[in-house]
């Protein structure tokens, strides 16, 4: 194939991909009679879905407010420990260490969809169907997360963890000053990753919630399409601003992103500047002192 | 081992010994408790039956008897395995073939073009699935719109796919491959861009046409990527629910036509309320899944022997 035909067919396909999210936008942007006598774009834009979308819907007020706490902090308790266990499995010998990360691949073969019925017998035991705490407690822990920043602390020098010992730092010391600095690629694409995840989830958040001011975005959308499903611009727009957040969020980790989704590639030079950030932190701890 | 200098007191030394057991328990008491103790509360429970929330009476495998027997279930297990294959059999060359073309050195603008590819991704099964409910709208609909004038006998202007029985499945399928095309190909894009340059050219050098490097040179090459993709495509695919669920505005669509399992499952755990014939469906499905991705494995490592 002669290389303009195949650039010309890649932007061809690019352009088809993309096709569909300029519709979705101009959607958006047109009123009802509109909607049918333009395919995309009309000459007379408005923001009338939107104001439609405020007034006749919670998405606004409730679901994305929802949506963005909910997200929020399972991504930071996910962070959090995630990372601990990935450093307490990476770099210290303990009993049970080895029969723990092949019980967690073990488990990571079952997908969570298929144990939804007992794991929902467990929560209504304790209480916690229709509130928060059933998505946010079972969603805390995260086996993807766990290994990946096992591989990742993996990579990290052993000497330079028994170095910053000598210099008196405490263990928790050691994962906040040099193991989480390092991780720092890592952290990026899991956070972001971690995010979408909660973001999109849609099937457990239906089973576990009820109360409408509880809903998510994804929920609220799949109770406006029964009630909305001819008001096509109205239900495009809230399915903008769904979207929306997660587009900003991925621009804004893009470079980390890219960098984690292919690990190995860069591995080399990554753990090389590892190295000399460690020497760095070890340096200035000890002017310091 | 090195003494520490400073550590040399006794709290120290202790929280040197217990960290990493702190570290590890809040991972490790929450998976234990939500990870491991359903699953095999799953087991369990599917062979019972239950006339209220406390009533459990042992019934052996007659919740899978009448799974098997049901013409409701066996629709969605038809289904799902429809999508699947359909879903893994375009959607991984399609995106190994872009990825060939796009890790080219010579594409301009190869950033721009990845990200356009892959941004479909960024948005969930969920609004995936909301978005293409109004795109397959009769009359209205962009793929309609689109198709239209360049098919006009096949595809008329009112195309019903969300309507019709038969073309409820190509509706999903089509989605699906708008979603993850993109995806998988960063995956085949990052290991075709590992595969060693050298080794073309030796291939090259040797007389080897364009059909024989790929197979000589870049299936060896980017295989283990290539099974980790067709196996996750398949469990993927395997758990469809959110597509075609609100694609077909919170139903199973005509004649059932976009019944899957998960979704069977749903609505006989969750909206019937039977979490015993629940827990049955789940432990079919995670049976299924493993003796495909089983199979799988010994197809491809069959091949590797034969090609050694």
């Amino acid at each position: 194939m002669g290389r303009t035909a195949t650039q010309v067919l890649l932007i061809a396909l690019a352009a088809i991909v993309l096709t569909s999210l300029v519709w979705l936008i101009a959607a958006t942007t047109k009123g009802k009679n509109d909607q049918f006598h333009y395919t995309f774009f009309a000459p007379t834009l408005t923001g009338q879905n939107y104001v439609d979308l405020y007034n006749k819907t919670d998405l606004f007020q409730h679901n994305l407010v929802n949506s963005i706490f909910l997200a929020s902090t399972t991504v930071v308790v996910q962070l959090f420990f995630s990372s601990l266990a990935g450093f307490a499995l990476a770099k210290y010998e303990f009993k049970g260490n080895r029969p723990l990360t092949i019980l967690m691949l073990a488990t990571f073969m079952i997908p969570g969809r298929l144990t939804m019925a007992p794991l929902f017998e467990l929560l209504h035991r304790m209480g916690l169907v229709d509130s928060y705490l059933g998505l946010f407690i079972p969603g805390s822990v995260s086996v993807f997360g766990i290994f990946l920043f096992r591989q990742s602390i993996l990579t990290i020098p052993d000497e330079l963890l028994q170095a910053a010992r000598i210099d008196g730092c405490s263990e928790f010391q050691i994962y906040r000053d040099i193991v989480m600095p390092v991780s720092r690629p890592i952290i990026g694409a899991f956070c972001l990753i971690s995010c979408m995840g909660t973001w999109n989830s849609f099937l457990w958040p239906q089973i576990i919630l009820h109360n409408r001011n509880l809903f998510t975005l994804p929920i609220a959308l799949s109770q406006m399409i029964g009630v909305y499903n001819q008001e096509y611009g109205m239900l495009m727009a809230g399915t903008l601003i769904s979207v929306l957040p997660v587009v900003i969020l991925f621009l804004c980790c893009k470079k980390s992103s890219w960098r984690g989704s292919r690990p190995g590639l860069s591995k080399v030079r990554q753990s090389n500047s590892e190295v000399k950030y460690c020497r760095q932190v070890l340096l200035q701890r000890g002017k310091a002192q | 081992m090195q003494k520490p200098l400073h550590g040399s007191s006794r709290s120290f030394r202790l929280q040197h010994k217990l960290a990493h057991y702190l570290f590890i328990s809040p991972f490790l008491i929450t998976f234990l408790v939500f990870g491991c103790y359903p699953i095999l509360q799953n087991l369990r429970l599917s062979l019972f039956a239950t006339n209220g929330p406390n009533s459990h009476v042992f019934v052996g495998l007659s919740n899978y008897q009448f799974l098997v027997e049901d013409a409701d279930f066996r629709t969605a297990v038809w289904n799902t395995i429809v999508y699947a294959f359909w879903s893994v059999f375009l959607q991984l060359p399609l995106a190994l073939g872009l990825a060939m073309l796009l890790c080219q050195k010579w594409i301009k603008g190869r950033g721009l073009l990845r990200m356009a590819f892959f941004s479909p991704n960024l948005m969930g099964q969920a609004f995936v699935a909301v978005l293409f409910g109004i795109l397959y709208v009769p009359h209205y609909g962009l793929v309609n719109r689109a198709v239209h004038p360049i098919l006009p006998a096949l595809v008329p202007l009112d195309t019903k796919w969300l309507q019709d029985a038969h073309l409820v499945m190509p509706a999903i399928v089509l989605a699906s491959l708008w979603m993850y095309v993109g995806f998988n190909m960063i995956y085949f894009l990052a290991a075709l861009q590992a595969v060693d340059q050298e080794l073309y050219e030796a291939a090259r050098v040797d007389g080897a046409g364009t059909w024989h490097q790929f197979r000589a040179v870049t299936i060896p090459g980017i295989k283990p990527v290539a099974v980790f993709v067709l196996v996750t495509a398949t469990i993927g695919s395997f758990q469809l629910y959110e597509l075609p669920y609100l694609m077909l505005n919170n139903s199973a669509g005509p004649k059932y036509a976009g019944l899957t399992i998960v979704m069977y499952l749903y609505q006989h755990g969750f909206v019937t309320g039977d979490l015993v014939l629940a827990s049955a469906i789940g432990w079919s499905l995670a049976l299924g899944i493993l003796v495909i991705s089983l199979f799988q494995l010994r197809v491809i490592g069959a091949y590797k022997r034969e090609a050694a």
